[in-house]
């Protein structure tokens, strides 16, 4: 593989806390311009190896390479830096709840572009556009709708036109027809912004639909287990575990299915 | 007349230095007035400050029924800004009456160009307008009133629980029961201990400044002991666990209330008043008391240690002083005020929490409103008990 089509490197990472073991050996290379699906049944720690790669949880082995530069050897401030090449979607949407959803978004352009205030209000109605959210710009996050919440959120993890993406559970929570409206924004945005998209979930239909890689974590062993498109691994997998999850197979308890 | 329309897009724009990267923005619109071509050359990034206006009235040259065309064949790299300039190009074309054709963009812009609306949601913020004073005063009126019979119902609840409590039949968790104890009281030692402390210690400083003056020193252990015991040790302990538990009240429950943990009880059919009110209330109400009587020999031991180390008092005749100026009514009367203190301050910061909003920031309003209502009325609560001791004569 060529060094340059890849954005971030994991290797042999290990991930725990205290004496708990979350996950060990996850090394996988994220290519620029795809969409990298983390699976695994819940409590497995996809949703903590999102938070090592972004900055909110140290690894306790392994490095994670940005580029060229190992990410938690870099200083607060260097770090901060990179991460403004990235932009999250946090699985409740995390808006700041005291502002409208127009000052969120705006929110990380007034910190860290010099842009006027006008240009801003501009590029603000401009990203609350791509999600359909133009209307609610004065709007409390107390006052819109779960999904809405989550649209506002992405509005807001593209305001600085990052060039990686990382949504966490992008659709818990949302109904089948705005959730796949959700992975058609998901593919545009990542058509039209360039970015590359990380995207932890076990929403199996949006995975198979939009995601073209990724890694799969067993809660048992603590490793991953299978790489590749969610595709490839729902058809060619013959990992029991991966297998039982592609298929929807309860092997644990019967109601799984009829819960949806 | 010139076959095409030239627009210069701004002053600073051009002519673009082929040295300097990145290059500026430019848009030159060219064809004829039927069929206007819009050219696009430059990097458009938010970064490199490539956010071009487009004039909303930039295309009314255009003969309406024409087609927008564009060629963008010499963008070297766009984001948001790009698309930003396109939008107002569309509404400008929309306006103008133009076809919008956006064939000669790159592919994903036009993707992302198809997500947006045609035109910005209006700004409706300024809308709303205030009622007359009329009705707005009618409205507080009956807020008022509503409130006042829902705090009285929340306390004769409470006040119901507490007696069941005696008889075992309560619902309340005495697990629950204990942690607030502890929370509210034992916890609560140091910081009331500290304060009163200083409030004697001060009271003694002024009092021996101005009693030296009568040569009446040895009454400063009356004025200590009494000013402690009926009022100021009621009061200052009430006002720290204002701060420390009201507030800690009031943001618990309002967190709760957005965590849906409240709704999941009520569902359960589980009363609210029982499982959070009542250990709430009873423990503030049995432990500010106690920690009032604490509060005050605190404080006469505060004044104490000033008067003996700055005056020729001596210590066994301030302790006696104390003993015969400061009667035994003075105590059960700053007693039964912390009890009513501690009740008031309870309630009014779980209703604070209960009628909370949902959100982060509504926590901490719960909490401020909490403290300052705590503060605020037993300050009023104290000087109601004043006027009744007065007519009372204790």
């Amino acid at each position: 593989m060529n060094a340059a089509d890849t954005i971030i490197s994991v290797r042999d990472l290990g991930l725990s806390f205290g004496p708990k073991v979350i996950q060990q050996n996850v090394s996988f290379d994220l290519k620029r311009g795809s969409i990298f699906a983390v699976m695994g049944g819940s409590g497995c720690g996809k949703s903590t190896l999102l938070k090592s790669m972004i900055g909110l949880l140290r690894p306790t082995a392994g490095q994670i390479l940005v580029g060229q530069e190992d990410y938690w050897a870099q200083n607060d401030k260097r770090r901060t830096e990179i991460n403004h090449r990235f932009g999250v979607l946090f699985q409740s949407a995390a808006l700041w709840s005291s502002m409208t959803v127009g000052e969120n978004v705006a929110l990380p352009m007034e910190m860290f572009t010099p842009l006027p205030p006008d240009v801003i209000r501009r590029l603000v109605e401009l990203k609350l556009g791509f999600v359909g959210m133009e209307q609610a710009i004065d709007l409390m996050p107390s006052e819109i709708s779960g999904g809405m919440r989550k649209r506002a959120g992405l509005a807001r993890a593209i305001a600085l036109d990052p060039d990686i993406l990382f949504f966490d559970e992008p659709s818990a929570g949302l109904d089948p027809i705005t959730s796949a409206r959700l992975d058609d924004l998901i593919l545009t945005l990542r058509d039209g912004l360039g970015a590359t998209i990380v995207i932890v979930s076990h929403e199996l239909p949006s995975l198979f639909a939009i995601a073209d890689d990724g890694i799969f974590l067993d809660a048992k062993t603590h490793t991953p287990i299978a790489r590749g498109a969610p595709r490839d691994l729902r058809d060619h997998c013959t990992i029991p575990e991966v297998m039982a999850f592609m298929n929807r197979q309860a092997e644990i308890s019967p109601t799984d299915e009829t819960k949806g | 007349m010139s076959p095409h329309i030239m627009t210069d897009p701004h002053p600073h724009a051009a002519p673009p230095h082929p040295a300097q990267t990145p290059e500026k923005p430019v848009w030159t619109l060219e064809g004829d007035s039927s069929a206007p071509r819009l050219v696009l050359r430059g990097s458009w990034s938010v970064q490199d400050g490539g956010m071009a206006p487009f004039p909303p009235d930039g295309l009314t040259q255009a003969q309406s029924h024409g087609t927008l065309t564009f060629d963008s064949q010499g963008v070297s790299g766009w984001d948001s800004a790009f698309i930003a300039f396109l939008w107002d190009v569309k509404q400008a074309a929309s306006h103008a009456g133009l076809q919008f054709d956006p064939y000669g963009l790159p592919a994903s812009a036009q993707r992302l160009l198809a997500l947006l609306p045609d035109a910005p949601a209006p700004n409706k913020a300024a809308d709303r307008k205030k009622p007359p004073l009329l009705e707005r005063v009618g409205d507080k009126s009956l807020n008022v009133l509503n409130e006042t019979g829902t705090v009285t119902e929340l306390a004769l609840e409470t006040a119901q629980g507490a007696c069941k409590t005696l008889t075992g039949k309560s619902g309340m968790r005495l697990k629950d029961l204990a942690t607030d104890i502890w929370n509210a009281g034992p916890s609560a030692l140091l910081i009331v201990g500290v304060v009163n402390f200083l409030v004697g210690a001060i009271l003694a400083f002024v009092g021996l400044v101005e009693l030296r003056r009568f040569a009446a020193e040895i009454y400063v252990a009356n004025l200590v002991g009494i000013a402690c015991a009926r009022e100021i040790s009621a009061i200052m302990t009430a006002i720290v666990m204002a701060g420390r538990t009201g507030g800690a009240y009031a943001a618990r429950i309002s967190t709760m209330l957005g965590n849906e943990e409240i709704d999941a009880l009520q569902v359960f059919g589980i009363p609210v008043s029982s499982y959070i009110l009542l250990p709430s209330i009873l423990s503030l109400g049995l432990m500010m008391p106690l920690l009032y009587i604490y509060g005050t020999l605190i404080a006469i031991f505060g004044g104490f240690v000033v008067s003996v180390s700055m005056m020729d008092i001596s210590p066994l005749g301030y302790l006696n002083t104390t003993f015969e100026g400061v009667s035994l009514t003075e105590f059960v009367f700053g007693f039964v005020k912390s009890f009513f203190f501690a009740s008031f301050i309870a309630l009014a910061a779980c209703r604070v929490g209960l009628r909370a909003g949902r959100s982060a920031a509504d926590v901490g309003i719960a909490a401020t409103r909490a403290v300052v209502i705590g503060i605020v009325g037993v300050i009023a609560m104290d000087a109601i008990f004043a006027v009744m001791a007065t007519v009372l004569g204790i």
